[in-house]
């Protein structure tokens, strides 16, 4: 990680959330909005149908991070900032992708994108590690 | 209508979470999270923590508690049919491990218009037993059309 400068890209992490993801999220978070885990509920709400946890993708966004350039240590990750944009369906491929912004020393700054296909789900994340 | 704001600079009662193992490996399976420190006592002592490490974003679980009462609070009397989480930064201090009481305080920081969706923000600030601050979290809820 030494030779690490700006403009580097990181490595891509896909990851494809099933049916029952946002279930088991759910009970893993304690956030049980029915937006989330209820199809019928979301519709009836104007949704296209349940959607993701922002708080998941922000976590696989994390996990991205921490695993692309700190072998998924989980003391690398200092500071992650996200913005919530389109919204995240189960049975989607997310494709997360990065590009280091700064590197000062050991402190590392990574600019983070999250989308399904065109759908960015999240934009403008910026994540600092520690290495 | 003009935005209420009363509730700016409020702060609501703290919560204690106790953090537990079982707990981090449910999170860390759901996450694909594969790092042995999150699920083996041993592994993660090897590593240098005091037992299981919890995955930097399993601060949302022990930070909710704290932040739901805000949320509901007729104070900030947000509007749930059109609010989206439109952000969110976490920044991480000392690790939470398995056996962690963490105590996280709720703060309102600001309730703004802009182009007329409010912007409410609060603040949790998450200390482990000893003191020492483990997450600082900043909520960003956008209500559309107020």
């Amino acid at each position: 990680m030494a030779d690490l400068k700006a403009g580097d890209a990181i490595p891509e992490l896909k990851v494809t959330p099933d049916k029952y993801l946002t279930n088991r999220y759910a009970g893993a978070s304690g956030d049980f909005n029915p937006i989330h885990i209820d199809p019928d509920f979301a519709k009836a709400v104007g949704l296209p149908s349940n959607i993701l946890h922002g708080l998941y993708s922000m976590g696989v966004v994390a996990k991205a991070a921490a695993q692309g350039l700190a072998g998924g240590d989980p003391r690398a990750l200092k500071k992650l900032t996200v913005q919530f944009r389109g919204m995240g369906l189960p049975e989607q491929e997310i494709a997360v992708t990065g590009t280091v912004k700064e590197v000062d020393g050991n402190r590392i700054v990574v600019d983070l994108e999250a989308a399904q296909g065109d759908n960015r789900i999240i934009r403008n994340a910026e994540a600092e590690l520690e290495l | 209508m003009a935005l209420k704001t009363d509730a700016v600079g409020k702060s609501w009662p703290s919560t204690t979470y106790q953090v537990g193992r079982e707990k981090i490996k449910e999170y860390a399976t759901v996450l694909g999270i594969e790092n042995p420190v999150h699920f083996d006592v041993g592994a993660a002592r090897e590593a240098g923590f005091r037992d299981v490490v919890a995955p930097p974003m399993f601060a949302v679980v022990y930070s909710m508690h704290a932040l739901a009462p805000a949320m509901f609070d007729p104070d900030v009397a947000m509007n749930f049919a059109t609010m989206v989480h439109g952000g969110q930064t976490f920044e991480w201090g000392e690790p939470a491990c398995s056996g962690d009481e963490i105590t996280t305080t709720a703060k309102c920081i600001s309730i703004e218009e802009k182009l007329g969706n409010g912007f409410y923000v609060f603040e949790t600030v998450s200390v482990n037993g000893a003191g020492a601050e483990v997450v600082r979290g900043t909520w960003t809820n956008i209500v559309r059309g107020v």
